[in-house]
């Protein structure tokens, strides 16, 4: 792959992320008819900061996702990594999918290291960076492990470790702790959050939970329900670590989610008439 | 568990549970012994001419001479083992080809939409030809010798382990391949670290299937392509009516197609041991 001969700029990696009037269309074959997911996307975000992207379902929160990463094309518009066209996914772009998607026939230890051997990483070197980001992850003591034996957080743990130890530009995260139950979630919020302080880079975070949006995010995208536009952005001034329970952070909840309960009442009213028509 | 009475529970779990295994040893132990008193009974008192079906005992006592016997005795005396290895050579030697050609087209009738589309029809069509109907072609073709029954075990043998390989390998998740590629694999390689761990559960079913066939197709071939191997003998002693040795033949591959299908396991257990626990 080309972006493995590449060498990365710095250790301190960092991207542009460049969109303009990105739009994506479906053909819905059966129903002969064309959708569109996302309609005239403009957003940028690079350097360090942490990009939350809010909206209610189906609204092509992960459409916009799998572009970035080069899983899909858009339609028109452009989509720009450091100034270049986006051509298939790589590694420096890593991604975390809300399914783990760790092959289930590799140990944990095997599943991070994965990336790095595929791109013929040397063997000692491999090692210590395996190492070294197992330990920063929780990890120890599982490297043996398959991903079978593993709780939703532990596997999850492993598909960070798995995209940071080939030291990505941006992290690109598609709900990633939607299938975890509440406690683990908030311990994997705080876990992601010092990964990331420790060793800042760009991060797109999907999610439709406003608290972990803000929770997360330096800026709050809120999209529209389908199709999806940009409706507001949110910039959260808060410090870190932010308290879930201040006033600051619940004068910023109530304000998003007046943005979005507008969306997801669309949503679900388009929902309602596609019934009524259909049945 | 819930049936161990409570003299049993109280012995604690080491008891119960091998008392609930001794308790299963026996439940498996009846029908079969059942089935053997029924048989001896009526072969020894007569509900049917022991002639056409021998009684359990003299099953046993020709074995025993067909495995043992001073060769020259009868027939068949000490003739078991040679004929045993001819018929094992077949099928491993038959279904050694079938699994590698079978795996290697499943891999690319599964991965590669046109060779599906050239090669899959072809496969669909053979598949329901019962093998039989190739034996002229193979006896022409190869002779009255081994070559015949290699080719007729890897035609019958190839057909499930292709099928499903094929259908295993087009069943791998989307998502583990994105994965795969957002780690910066190299193009080439997605087949052999991805797909082919993935699709290793469906390679084993028809690996199964495949050397249970063999088993099937090593007699069918020996019946009429070939001059010597357990199906040699079956044909044999059925112009003699020595149905007793028929019995002792059937037996003798059941046995040893259960043992084969038992290593077969026990590698897939091996290769899949990141399922263990599932």
């Amino acid at each position: 792959m080309k972006s493995a001969v590449v060498p990365q700029p710095q250790p301190q990696s960092r991207a542009r992320i460049v969109m303009r009037s990105l739009t994506k269309r479906f053909t819905d074959i059966a129903r002969q008819e064309v959708l569109t997911a996302l309609d005239g996307i403009d957003l940028e975000i690079g350097g360090t900061e942490f990009l939350t992207i809010l909206g209610p379902s189906g609204c092509g929160k992960t459409t916009l996702l799998n572009i970035v990463a080069g899983f899909e094309h858009a339609s028109s518009g452009e989509v720009l990594l450091d100034g270049e066209p986006i051509h298939g996914p790589g590694p420096d772009r890593g991604v975390v999918f809300q399914e783990y998607a760790l092959f289930p026939w590799l140990s944990v230890e095997q599943n991070v290291e994965f990336g790095l051997r595929e791109r013929g990483v040397p063997r000692a070197e491999r090692r210590e960076r395996v190492r070294q980001q197992i330990n920063s992850v929780g990890l120890r003591g599982f490297e043996r492990r398959y991903p079978q034996e593993l709780s939703g957080g532990m596997r999850q743990r492993v598909a960070l470790a798995r995209v940071l130890v080939n030291d990505p530009k941006i992290l690109l995260m598609d709900e990633p702790f939607a299938a975890l139950d509440a406690q683990t979630r908030t311990i994997m919020q705080q876990e992601l959050l010092n990964v990331w302080s420790a060793e800042r880079r760009t991060a797109i975070f999907i999610t439709h939970n406003i608290e972990e949006a803000i929770l997360l995010g330096d800026r709050v995208v809120v999209l529209t329900a389908r199709p999806g536009r940009i409706k507001e952005m949110v910039d959260v001034s808060l410090p870190r670590p932010r308290d879930v329970t201040s006033t600051d952070f619940n004068k910023t909840r109530r304000r998003v989610g007046t943005l979005l309960e507008d969306e997801v009442q669309a949503a679900f009213s388009a929902v309602q008439g596609e019934i009524n028509a259909g049945g | 568990m819930t049936l161990a009475p409570a003299a049993a529970q109280a012995h604690g779990w080491d008891g119960t549970r091998f008392a609930a295994s001794a308790r299963l040893a026996v439940r498996r132990t009846i029908g079969p012994l059942l089935f053997l008193l029924l048989w001896h009974t009526a072969s020894t008192l007569g509900w049917v001419d022991p002639r056409f079906v021998p009684s359990p005992v003299t099953v046993l006592q020709t074995l025993q001479d067909w495995m043992f016997g001073q060769p020259g005795t009868t027939t068949y005396s000490g003739t078991w083992f040679t004929h045993t290895a001819n018929s094992a050579y077949r099928v491993f030697g038959g279904f050694a080809a079938a699994a590698l050609v079978g795996v290697v087209l499943g891999c690319l009738i599964g991965w590669f939409r046109p060779v599906a589309d050239l090669i899959d029809p072809i496969i669909q069509m053979m598949r329901p030809i019962p093998i039989t109907s190739w034996v002229p072609f193979a006896v022409i073709f190869f002779g009255i010798r081994d070559a015949s029954a290699f080719f007729l075990i890897a035609l019958g043998a190839f057909f499930p382990i292709v099928v499903n390989t094929a259908a295993g390998v087009a069943g791998t998740p989307k998502l583990l391949v994105r994965a795969a590629r957002m780690l910066g694999i190299r193009a080439y390689m997605i087949l052999p670290r991805v797909v082919l761990p993935s699709a290793m559960p469906f390679i084993f079913t028809g690996l199964r299937l495949g050397i249970g066939l063999a088993w099937v197709l090593v007699i069918v071939a020996e019946m009429m392509a070939v001059k010597s191997g357990l199906g040699f003998v079956m044909w044999d002693a059925y112009y003699f009516l020595r149905l007793d040795i028929i019995i002792g033949a059937m037996l003798s591959v059941g046995v040893l197609g259960f043992l084969s299908d038992l290593v077969i396991q026990l590698a897939g257990r091996w290769v899949m041991r990141w399922s263990r626990g599932l």
